[in-house]
């Protein structure tokens, strides 16, 4: 099943949960939509055509390896729900790249999704993400 | 009752499976293999059989970093520290290489620092090594004991020794030093009334909160960490530890820190250098 | 500019023409998130490089926005092709307006 970002606001709206989120995570979510469409321009987010590798458990936040890959994309936009900003890094792929794969390291503030939305090669757009569980350290040292 | 005695069977072995350090192996760059595991020093044996390297207690994303001198964040200082090694400073018109050639000369050092030194009549180390270089020999002002120019400094010439096993003296002169640092190993500091031992003895492997405690070693030294994205010096390392008990801490280059890392050096005898390394 | 920023690269010596080859690149760079205050509860403000380039006879292998949600000294690995003796150029955009640049050229034999 497809659920465009569309459907996905009506079902929240709708949803009275919402009103008793904070405020904070209404913003990120918010923030999150609107990163989502400034990239996809509202477009539908198929599964599969994108992959995200990324640790289960992070053992520190501050420095997590992230891995993105989309055969034949043209873009891959990643995401961190849980951050205070959830942009992260847009990769743009060139006709010299081999592959369409990055590998970098991110910030996450927090146990959350990291999304990863990549514009295929037929223009097309499809979406993965993964919870990555941020520990926190038993001494600050 | 069968179903339930599978279940319990089933805990105790995975247990131990969480608890310990991993099996795997560190390789640097594919050929600088590196011991992270050794027996037991003699003054140690009735407390561990066998010493292992923090690395095998850190998950995978982690130990990888290490693995590959380019994934190393860690060697951005040692490279810094290349460009410290040939300048020119102070009065005397010296560099580091003026006297010491290839910093690759300096293969060796690391292993048997702190080292009892015979003309200053104390245990020194790296750092008060460097420093009075600096001072005495190139007519230069000393570094901040733990500062990032004097951390670049040590993890180039670490880099240089690695694989080699640690191999500090704990006796002759620079024994009391030593005895000196075994006894604040043990002794209980701050509100929290925690002596190093009580962590990295008592219940190493064991999860504090979420981070897997280490046998607190200091083989890998200066060590990158993810938690602030930097070379940390050992003694800064100590400082911290010592300020998570809630007690007032010594201050890196303290008489009472040089005799902890002699101490704490000698528990890894037999573990490679590893530093620059990377941790949590 | 940041201090003492330094960028490294790793691209191989040599390929065949055609051949996929791996790149690593490492900067060193606080990333400064513009989240963090410092002792005395002010907000430091944000400063990071927020973009990355690499192209290899003015074509372009990948174009990376980054945000402060990058680590500090970002680091990327990616893939190119390599379709003959050429140069890679490969350049950084910092907040402050400096620009970092590296050149590593391979060859085709």
């Amino acid at each position: 099943m497809q659920v465009t970002r569309r459907d996905t606001l009506a079902l929240g709206l709708g949803a009275a949960a919402l009103a008793a989120l904070p405020l904070r995570a209404q913003t990120a979510n918010a923030n999150i939509e609107a990163a989502i469409l400034d990239f996809t321009g509202d477009a539908e987010l198929a599964d599969g055509g994108v992959t995200l590798t990324a640790p289960e458990i992070a053992e520190n936040g501050n420095t997590v390896p992230i891995k993105v890959e989309a055969p034949g994309a043209s873009e891959i936009l990643v995401l961190a729900a849980g951050n205070p900003n959830p942009q992260v890094g847009r990769f743009a792929f060139g006709p010299l790249a081999a592959s369409q794969y990055a590998s970098t390291r991110i910030r996450l503030a927090q146990t959350q999704d990291v999304i990863a939305i990549a514009k295929l090669e037929d223009g097309s757009f499809a979406r993965t993400s993964q919870e990555v569980k941020v520990t926190i350290g038993g001494c600050g040292g | 009752m069968k179903t339930r005695m599978l279940t319990l069977a089933g805990l105790l072995l995975t247990g131990p499976a969480l608890a310990d350090p991993d099996d795997d192996a560190l390789v640097i760059n594919g050929e600088i293999e590196i011991v992270t595991e050794a027996p037991a020093p003699v003054h140690l044996s009735d407390v561990f059989d066998t010493i292992y390297s923090g690395w095998r207690y850190r998950n995978d994303e982690t130990q990888v970093m290490e693995s590959d001198d380019f994934e190393n964040p860690g060697m951005l200082g040692v490279e810094a520290a290349r460009d410290d090694w040939v300048e020119v400073a102070g009065t005397e018109e010296e560099s580091c290489a003026s006297c010491h050639g290839e910093p690759e000369e300096m293969a060796g050092v690391r292993p048997v620092y702190p080292k009892w030194n015979e003309d200053a009549g104390e245990v020194r180390t790296l750092e008060m090594q460097i420093n009075d270089c600096r001072t005495s020999r190139m007519g230069a002002e000393p570094w901040k004991y733990a500062g990032e120019d004097m951390v670049d400094m040590v993890a180039l010439i670490s880099s240089v020794s690695r694989g080699m096993p640690v191999d500090v003296a704990t006796d002759g002169p620079a024994q009391s030093t030593w005895e000196a640092g075994r006894d604040i190993y043990y002794t209980r500091y701050g509100r929290l009334e925690l002596a190093c031992a009580n962590c990295h003895e008592d219940n190493s492997g064991n999860m504090i909160r979420a981070d897997h405690l280490s046998q607190g070693q200091i083989n890998g030294f200066p060590t990158y960490r993810l938690k602030n994205a930097q070379l940390n010096a050992v003694q800064s390392r100590f400082k911290g530890c010592i300020r998570d008990t809630m007690a007032e801490t010594f201050e890196p280059g303290s008489p009472e820190l040089v005799a902890l890392e002699l101490y704490v050096a000698s528990r890894g005898n037999g573990l490679s250098v590893e530093g620059p390394s990377v941790r949590n | 500019m940041a201090d003492g920023v330094k960028p490294r690269v790793r691209v191989p010596d040599e390929a065949t023409a055609g051949e996929v080859i791996q790149i690593k690149t490492l900067i060193s760079h606080p990333m400064e998130s513009g989240q963090r205050r410092d002792d005395d509860g002010n907000l430091i403000p944000r400063s990071i490089i927020n973009r990355f380039t690499v192209e290899f006879g003015g074509e372009s292998v990948i174009d990376v926005a980054l945000e402060p949600a990058i680590s500090s000294n970002p680091y990327f690995e990616f893939e190119a092709t390599v379709p003959s003796s050429g140069t890679f150029v490969f350049t950084w955009y910092d907040d402050d307006g400096d620009v970092y640049t590296e050149e590593k050229t391979v060859t085709v034999a």
